[in-house]
C-alpha cells in the first residue's frame, strides 16, 4: 500500500503483465501448452492462407462448418455472463458480487473467439475492412450478420471496459462509482439476451434453411446458453477455489446450479418440441432433422454425435437436477462438464450442419472437419483460455490485494 | 459491365505469404496495381473514371500475371430491360450442352467441377429437383424420364441480396443479380440464403485452361478474387448478340427462352402467355424471374 501514490495506468498496465507472466513451473507449463497450441493454429491457418478455404472440408453445399458451429456455441457463452450480472446488480446478491468479475472474463475471452472464428471463416480476411461502417459499406439494417457485427463488439466492449474501469479504480485504492457504471451494466443485460437472440436470427432469418427457420430457436438459444455458459462459469469457479486464494462462497455454486437446471430442463422441453414437430408428421421440412438423427440416403455421419450429445444432455441434466451427491462437488462438477458438452455438441455442429443437409436441391453429403479445421480451433480455444486466465488472474489480484476493504 | 468481373486472385496470396517475386519493374508495378485494387471501392459507388481506371489496372494485371489480353467492359444495364427466363421441360434431354458451354464462358475451375448450371433427372410425377438426380452419368435420353435445369433464378425479391453484409450483391435496374467479387469478403451468408442453391464459392484460385479461356467475354471474371462467392450468370445485354447467340445456337434443343420482360413482344413474354408455366418454392415469396414451363 505503500507504493499508492506512484501507480497510475502506466503501471497497472505494466503489473497485469508482471503477474501474469510470473508464476510457479506448473502455471508456466499450462502457458507453454496454450502458447503451443496458438502456434499450431497459427501454423494451419497459414496453409489456409496460402490455398484458401478448400483445405477445409467444407463445400459448396456444406458451406459452414466447424468454425461456425463453434462461433455459434461460443456466442452463447458469452452471452451467459448475464446470469452473474443479474443476481448481483439486480438481486443485490453479495457473494455474486464477488463472481461477476469472473463472469465478465469468460465472457471477454468467448467473444475474443467468436470474433476469431469469423475471421478464420472469412474467405477474404484482407476484405473484412469492407465491414467498417465509414470505410466499407455497412448493409444495416438488412443484413442480421451486420447486425451481428454491431451485438458482438459492443457487448466486448461493454463487457471490457466496465470491469476495466471498476478494477483500475481498485487499483488506484478508489471505490468505483456506481452511479457512473451502473447504466452500463443495465444495458449490458439487456445486450447479453440481444447478441444471442441476434446470432439466432442470422439462422432463423433463412425461409431456405427449414431446419434453421423455426421461431424456437432464438428461446432456445438462450436456455442452452444459460445452461451451458454457468456450468462452464461453476467449473472455473470452483478452479479458482481450489488453486487460489480467493474463496468462491458456496452458495454461489448452489445458486448457479439451480440456474443451470432450469435453463436445461426448458432447453430440453424446447428440443422435444421441435423433435415432435419433425417426426411425428415428417413433411420436405424435416428431411434435415431426419438426416441428423437417424442419417440419409447412406450418409449418417452425424447420428452417433446427437444421440450421444442428447443421452449425455438428459444423464447431466437429471443429475444436477436430483443432486445424488447432495452437493457433493465430486459429482456435480463432472455433471457440469459434460452438460457443457452435449450442449457444445448439439448447438454446434449438431444444429450448423444439418441446417445445410441435405442442399436445397435435395443432395445430401457429409462433412467432416480436416486437421486444418481442428487445428485452427484448437489454437483459438487456447487463445480465448488465454484470455480468460490474464484478465481472471489480474482481476483476482487487485481485489485481493488492493479492493480487501471494499 | 454489371457482372463485376474482375479481381486480383494473386493480390491476395501476395499479401497473405508474402510471396513477392522480384525486384524488376514488372513485378513492382504488380505489386502497385494489386495495392491500388486492394482500396478500391464497391462497384456500386465508384464514378465512370474509377470504373475505367480498375478496369486498365485489371487488364494489365491479367496480362502481366497470366499472359492474357483481356477486354473488360463496364456497360450499364439497358434502359427499359427487364430480363426473365424461361426452361422448356419438355424439350430438354439432358445433354449437358449448356452446363459445358457455361463452364468454358465462365472459366469455372475444373478442379472441383464447379457448376452454375445443374440438370436434374427428374421421375414422372415429380416437378420438385431435390427428388431428382443431379449426379447422373449414362446416355441420355431415358425413357420416361425428363430433365430440369437450375441456376441462379435473379429472385425479384432475393435472399441473398438481403443478406449480404457488406452489399457485395445486388440487383441491376434490368433485373440481374450481379457480385461485386472485388468486394465479397467471403462469408457465405449468401450461400446460406439461397433457397436454389444458386451461389458457388471459390474455394480456391480456380483451374481452367487459360489458352482455352474466353478473354473477351464481358459476362465472366477471367481473374476474379479466389474467395469471392458467385452468382450464376444470366445472360447479358452484350450476350444478346455475341456469345449468347452462339451458345444458344449450340443447345440442340432450344430448350431455354430468354428475353425482355417489358416487351410484349418478346419470346418470352409469348412463353409467360400461351405456355404452361411454373416456378420453384413459390411459396417463399422469392419471385424467381426464371420459369420452367411445358409445350
Amino acid at each position: 500500500m505503500s507504493a499508492q501514490h506512484n501507480r497510475n495506468l502506466r503501471t497497472f498496465v505494466i503489473d497485469v503483465f508482471r503477474w501474469n507472466l510470473k508464476g510457479g513451473p506448473g502455471f508456466q507449463l499450462f502457458r507453454l501448452l496454450l502458447l503451443g497450441c496458438m502456434g499450431l493454429g497459427v501454423y494451419a491457418y497459414s496453409h489456409q492462407a496460402r490455398f484458401g478455404l478448400s483445405v477445409t472440408g467444407m463445400n459448396d453445399i456444406v458451406s459452414w462448418g466447424f468454425y461456425i458451429s463453434n462461433f455459434t456455441f461460443l456466442v452463447g457463452v458469452a452471452a451467459a455472463a448475464v446470469m452473474l450480472i443479474l443476481p448481483a446488480y439486480v438481486f443485490h446478491d453479495p457473494n455474486f458480487h464477488r463472481v461477476v468479475i469472473i463472469g465478465e472474463g469468460v465472457a471477454v475471452g468467448a467473444l475474443v473467439m467468436c470474433l476469431t472464428f469469423i475471421l478464420v471463416d472469412l474467405g477474404g480476411p484482407l476484405q473484412a475492412w469492407h465491414l467498417i461502417p465509414g470505410i466499407g459499406i455497412f448493409n444495416f439494417p438488412s443484413s442480421i450478420l451486420a447486425w451481428d457485427v454491431l451485438v458482438l463488439n459492443g457487448y466486448l466492449l461493454l463487457n471490457g471496459l466496465v470491469p476495466a474501469y471498476i478494477l483500475y479504480s481498485h487499483y488506484m485504492g478508489r471505490t468505483a462509482n456506481e452511479k457512473l457504471y451502473r447504466p452500463f451494466v443495465f444495458l449490458s443485460i439487456f445486450w447479453a439476451f440481444s447478441i444471442h437472440m441476434v446470432t439466432a436470427f442470422l439462422y432463423q432469418g433463412l425461409p431456405a434453411r427449414p431446419f434453421w427457420n423455426n421461431p424456437l430457436l432464438g428461446p432456445r438459444f438462450l436456455a442452452s446458453a444459460f445452461a451451458a455458459g454457468p456450468a462452464l462459469i461453476a467449473l472455473i469457479l470452483a478452479v479458482i477455489h481450489s488453486f487460489t486464494s480467493y474463496k468462491i462462497d458456496r452458495s454461489v455454486f448452489n445458486k448457479l446450479r439451480l440456474i443451470i437446471v432450469i435453463s436445461a430442463i426448458i432447453n430440453l422441453i424446447m428440443l422435444f418440441s421441435e423433435i415432435f414437430k419433425e417426426f411425428y408428421f415428417p413433411t420436405h421440412h424435416s428431411s434435415s432433422a431426419i438426416y441428423l438423427f437417424f442419417g440419409m440416403d447412406g450418409h449418417n455421419s452425424l447420428v452417433p454425435w446427437i444421440w450421444t450429445s442428447v443421452s449425455v444432455n438428459l444423464a447431466a441434466t437429471l443429475v444436477l437436477a436430483f443432486n445424488p451427491g447432495k452437493n457433493n462437488p465430486k459429482v456435480l462438477l463432472p455433471a457440469c462438464g459434460f452438460l457443457f458438452v452435449a450442449i457444445w455438441m448439439e448447438k454446434g455442429i449438431g444444429l450448423i450442419v444439418p441446417g445445410l443437409i441435405p442442399s436445397p436441391l435435395g443432395e445430401v453429403v457429409d462433412y467432416l472437419p480436416t486437421w486444418v479445421e481442428l487445428s485452427v480451433t484448437l489454437g483459438i480455444l487456447a487463445l480465448g483460455i488465454t484470455v480468460v486466465t490474464w484478465l481472471i488472474r489480474a482481476a483476482l489480484i487487485i481485489e485481493e490485494r488492493y479492493a480487501g476493504h471494499n | 459491365l454489371q457482372e463485376l468481373s474482375i479481381g486480383a486472385a494473386a493480390a491476395s496470396a501476395a499479401l497473405v505469404a508474402g510471396c513477392v517475386p522480384g525486384a524488376d519493374a514488372a513485378a513492382s508495378g504488380e505489386l502497385r496495381l494489386k495495392w491500388q485494387e486492394f482500396f478500391k471501392k464497391n462497384y456500386q459507388l465508384m464514378t465512370e473514371e474509377e470504373k475505367a481506371q480498375t478496369v486498365a489496372r485489371l487488364e494489365k494485371l491479367a496480362a502481366l500475371q497470366d499472359g492474357l489480353q483481356l477486354q473488360i467492359g463496364t456497360e450499364p444495364p439497358l434502359p427499359k430491360v427487364l430480363y426473365g427466363y424461361a426452361f422448356n421441360i419438355t424439350r430438354c434431354e439432358g445433354f449437358m450442352e449448356c452446363v459445358t458451354a457455361c463452364i468454358k464462358e465462365n472459366n469455372l475451375d475444373r478442379r472441383t467441377n464447379t457448376q452454375y448450371i445443374r440438370i436434374f433427372e427428374m421421375e414422372p410425377g415429380q416437378l420438385d429437383p431435390s427428388t431428382g438426380d443431379g449426379r447422373y452419368f449414362h446416355e441420355v435420353p431415358v425413357d420416361n424420364k425428363f430433365y430440369m435445369g437450375t441456376q441462379c433464378f435473379h429472385c425479384e425479391n432475393a435472399p441473398c441480396t438481403k443478406a449480404c453484409p457488406v452489399q457485395a450483391t445486388w440487383k441491376e435496374p434490368d433485373g440481374i443479380v450481379v457480385v461485386d467479387y472485388d468486394w465479397c469478403i467471403g462469408c457465405r451468408y449468401c450461400q446460406a440464403a439461397c433457397p436454389y442453391d444458386g451461389r458457388r464459392f471459390n474455394w480456391a484460385s480456380r483451374s481452367y485452361p487459360k489458352t482455352r479461356s474466353t478473354p473477351n467475354s464481358t459476362t465472366s471474371a477471367i481473374a476474379c478474387a479466389r474467395w469471392a462467392c458467385r452468382e450464376v450468370h444470366l445472360l447479358h445485354p452484350a450476350l444478346e448478340q455475341g456469345a449468347a447467340a452462339g451458345l444458344r445456337r449450340g443447345l440442340p434443343h432450344r430448350a431455354r427462352v430468354f428475353g425482355n420482360l417489358l416487351d410484349p413482344d418478346s419470346e418470352i413474354r409469348y412463353v409467360l402467355k400461351h405456355k404452361k408455366v411454373f416456378s420453384l418454392k413459390e411459396e417463399l415469396g422469392t419471385e424467381p424471374k426464371f420459369w420452367y414451363f411445358i409445350d
